[in-house]
């Protein structure tokens, strides 16, 4: 009696409800984060211009999508504009600090994130801007129309994702990209153009925010603060899935997106941050090498 | 040590002499122009050198931990924040408002947050003692933003400046140029004070932790322990300048708890140059002079944000040692 | 004791300082590799031999002192483009990519431009065939390796970049003695296929079997400098700077 008192108190509806917006939010934060390990993992830099890149990947997304009405085309251009920002970043500002102390790159990747950010605030201005869903259509999902573009930019960050695991996995530049992570030394010694291969994982890791940013774009609004929120969630799912290990940026992304999207039921999504706040603070104290990482002996 | 010929003065003593003696005729130099400022300034220069000398307290409580012990931290604005809303507790919950009750209010909050913080990161390494202060700073701001029956939330809270006194004594409320002289005693007395910590001994192994953590580790020091205290003392000081930002403009906001806050703390160490305690200060004075300037040049809307990130980028590459460091090369020559 | 003594060397080091910090490390080397020769380093712990080799590959900067390949300065030229001039580094504790494969380590070097596709399968055919157990274990994670077996994944992958000259540091460290005659079995086929080589290694006899010509290091410079057959019979030099 008491088991189905309690069954009949749980809001199934809203928690499956959850549940699809936490997968789907945790694709996309799926996708930022793999770009920023991808960083982390092959050059040992933590990209605090991360969310900037995200940030900014949605303004020109706006910008395209206002000129030629195409969806599809801002989103390519977003990425493939911010890919080589992205270059031009590392170019400048962090191929100068190699083989300076780490930190030093925290605080040119910070000082790049506060030039991005003023530079949208400048140009865009302080009201949010919004992008337009390319496709409309619900299917109805208990008492809710749920709309399909949200599970379409998940299935399509998720073959991003996948794409470029295929990569890394597959292809010749995908070999040079891995063993530079593993050993950037004995990578030059093989003949691997090691300054190259940084700048180009730079280039793709922004390219990934920046998609995300287009991507992600409809489901809130456009505006230069919009990084800070999410390079500060990024960062907890990298460190959480384990700096520079892909598939536990991935499954951590996930992990907290859900656990967010379930405490939303019962507390104002403002409030719901705190969750992934904890879920860092007991990773760093229990499994610092990261939660999906089998702890090393 | 080798033994000088008796004929020759030793040479030691008398240069370690002047090298104090310069120092304190340099310090006595700029307290005298500091006094006097407020009184030929015209009001807003008055405020803009207060305010100044706060962001330079903040600074330079950073550069305990950046200059002196190597630990980037982005957690300063929860410190500073706390204590800015300590003091905003003690001077709206006690009437009349209590100077001494807001600084100790303060120093309280953020000692007890500083020991908080401290406890979980300081185990970590620099990124991750990094990032996780910078998520420590966000939190507060969001506790502190969300909870607005006690804080105010986004609006903050406002109140009235306590009047300086000593009960039983007198009471003289402040003006503009008393204000700009207790902050001033504040900042010196506290410059002072980590002027000494940084060269006691305690001071000696956060430096050598800075430069070689495994080896001072495996002399015997306990490093963590030590690492929390800097922590301890970096966040006593920072919420030191909140309360004086508190007093001086009468409200708290969570704004300041936001973690950029923190970062702009690091940007006047880098500026002014990090590992010399004066280097912030410069530092923080620098930067407010040129954002000001840049305002008056071109207009509010002006994104000074944008030359001083370069300049502060420029500086990490071909600078790093600041302001300070460039001013002292140039002098060697 | 070059082949022709108007062709310059192939790998001339010329009075090199290099220093790790402030530790002035390498005090004036000064040593030659002719092409196809077998040349040995000798010497202590510590004397510097390593670090020769990572001048050379240009994993370290010299403050002082040149390096030659084939008369043309490489002096702190980028590692990278010093492995595509066609000198293969073969590292103290191996140093295979342990997350790849033996075939993706292989690759590294493999993928190259202006390699055909016949081309890179006779030299992966070449190298399965002197190493038969890298082909079973194609698939296999370097890291999954005994240290023999990744001794020989590390001299094939750089065997892969088709270079003029290998360099060989302490190829025996750690191995057991049938490993040993194995690498010195790989030497001589290097050998043959005029590949030159410059081999540091602690293991004396080895050295002097392999090599042409052997120098000695100590503090940091080269001491003695013989054919390998004179020393093979004057050992009294040996036992003064190794004390062996």
């Amino acid at each position: 009696m008491e088991l189905t008192a309690i069954l009949y108190a749980i809001p199934w509806d809203l928690i499956v409800i959850q549940t699809v917006n936490g997968i789907v939010t945790g694709m996309i934060l799926a996708l930022i984060a793999s770009g920023l390990t991808l960083i982390f993992g092959i050059m040992d830099v933590v990209n605090f211009a991360h969310g900037e890149l995200f940030m900014l990947g949605a303004y020109i997304g706006v910008v395209v999508l206002a000129t030629t009405g195409n969806f599809w085309l801002a989103l390519l251009i977003a990425t493939l504009v911010v890919a080589l920002l992205g270059a031009a970043i590392q170019i400048a500002t962090l191929r100068p600090l190699l083989g300076r102390d780490p930190l030093t790159t925290i605080l040119a990747t910070f000082g790049v994130s506060l030039i991005l950010q003023n530079y949208a605030l400048w140009q865009f201005g302080p009201v949010a801007r919004k992008i337009h869903e390319p496709f409309s259509g619900h299917f109805t999902l208990f008492h809710l129309e749920y709309p399909w573009y949200r599970l379409v930019i998940a299935g399509l960050s998720a073959a991003i994702i996948g794409g470029f695991w295929m990569f890394l996995k597959y292809g010749k530049y995908g070999i040079w990209i891995r063993a530079t992570t593993q050993d950037r030394v004995m990578a030059q010694a093989m003949g691997i153009p090691v300054p190259l291969v940084h700048t180009a994982a730079f280039a793709i890791g922004a390219g990934m925010a920046a998609a995300s940013g287009v991507l992600f774009g409809p489901l809130v609004g456009v505006n230069h603060t919009m990084g800070l929120d999410w390079v500060l969630k990024a960062f907890i799912v990298v460190v959480v899935g384990g700096m520079g290990n892909l598939g536990g940026s991935i499954a951590a992304a996930i992990f907290i997106s859900l656990l967010e999207a379930y405490a939303s039921i019962w507390v104002s999504p403002a409030q719901a941050v705190i969750v992934s706040f904890i879920v860092l603070i007991l990773t760093l104290l229990f499994r610092p090498t990261g939660l999906f990482v089998p702890t090393p002996k | 040590m080798t033994t000088a010929p008796l004929d020759k003065p030793i040479p030691l003593k008398r240069s370690r002499l002047s090298h104090n003696a310069v120092f304190w005729i340099g310090f006595g130099v700029v307290m005298a122009l500091l006094v006097i400022a407020p009184l030929v300034l015209p009001e807003f220069w008055r405020r803009f050198l207060t305010e100044v000398l706060i962001w330079g307290l903040l600074a330079m409580s950073s550069d305990l931990l950046i200059g002196y012990t190597g630990m980037v931290s982005f957690g300063h604005s929860a410190f500073f924040g706390l204590g800015m809303y300590g003091a905003a507790a003690a001077l709206l919950m006690f009437s009349p408002p209590s100077l001494w009750l807001a600084l100790a209010f303060g120093l309280v909050a953020s000692a007890v947050i500083a020991l908080f913080v401290a406890y979980f990161s300081t185990r970590l390494r620099d990124i991750y003692f990094a990032i996780t202060t910078l998520i420590f700073s966000q939190i507060f701001y969001v506790i502190i933003f969300t909870w607005t029956e006690v804080t105010g939330g986004e609006n903050g809270l406002n109140f009235r400046r306590p009047p300086l006194a000593i009960p039983g004594l007198f009471s003289v409320p402040f003006n503009s140029e008393t204000l700009h002289w207790f902050v001033l005693a504040v900042v010196a007395a506290s410059y002072l004070i980590l002027r000494r910590i940084t060269r006691s001994p305690f001071g000696m192994v956060l430096q050598s932790i800075r430069e070689n953590e495994p080896r001072t580790r495996a002399i015997g020091y306990p490093v963590e322990r030590y690492k929390i205290v800097a922590v301890m003392l970096s966040g006593l000081f920072a919420g030191l300048a909140g309360v004086l930002y508190a007093i001086q403009n009468r409200f708290a906001a969570p704004d300041f708890i936001f973690f950029l806050v923190s970062g702009e703390a690091v940007i006047f160490n880098v500026i002014g140059g990090i590992g010399t305690l004066v280097g912030p200060i410069v530092g923080a004075g620098f930067f407010q002079l040129m954002r000001e300037l840049l305002g008056r040049l071109f207009g509010d809307q002006f994104p000074y944000l944008i030359p001083l990130g370069v300049v502060f980028i420029v500086m990490i590459i071909f600078l790093p040692q600041g302001l300070l460091g460039f001013a002292r090369r140039w002098l060697n020559r | 004791m070059n082949a022709s003594a108007d062709s310059p060397p192939l790998i001339a080091v010329e009075d090199l300082h290099t220093y790790y910090g402030k530790s002035h490390i390498l005090h004036g080397v000064t040593l030659h590799v002719g092409p196809g020769e077998v040349v040995g380093l000798l010497g202590r712990n510590g004397v510097g031999k390593s670090t020769t080799l990572k001048t050379i590959m240009g994993l370290v900067r010299p403050t002082e002192g040149s390096v030659r390949l084939a008369g043309q300065p490489i002096t702190g030229l980028a590692s990278h483009k010093v492995a595509r001039l066609g000198i293969g580094y073969v590292p103290e504790d191996r140093r295979i990519f342990r997350l790849l494969t033996v075939m993706e380590n292989l690759r590294t070097g493999l993928d190259r431009e202006g390699v055909t596709d016949a081309r890179k399968q006779e030299l992966l055919d070449k190298v399965f065939t002197y190493f038969p157990v890298l082909a079973e274990r194609r698939n296999q994670a370097g890291g999954t390796l005994s240290g023999g077996e990744q001794q020989m994944l590390a001299i094939a992958r750089a065997m892969m970049l088709e270079p003029k000259i290998i360099l060989l540091d302490e190829p025996t460290e750690g191995l057991m003695p049938r490993m040993v005659s194995q690498i010195r079995t790989i030497v001589d086929v290097l050998h043959r296929d005029n590949v030159a080589i410059l081999l540091v290694e602690q293991n004396v006899p080895l050295t002097l079997e392999a090599s042409d010509r052997v120098y000695i290091m100590e503090k940091g410079a080269v001491r003695h400098h013989a054919a390998a057959r004179d020393l093979k019979v004057n050992d009294a030099v040996i036992h003064q700077y190794l004390g062996v």
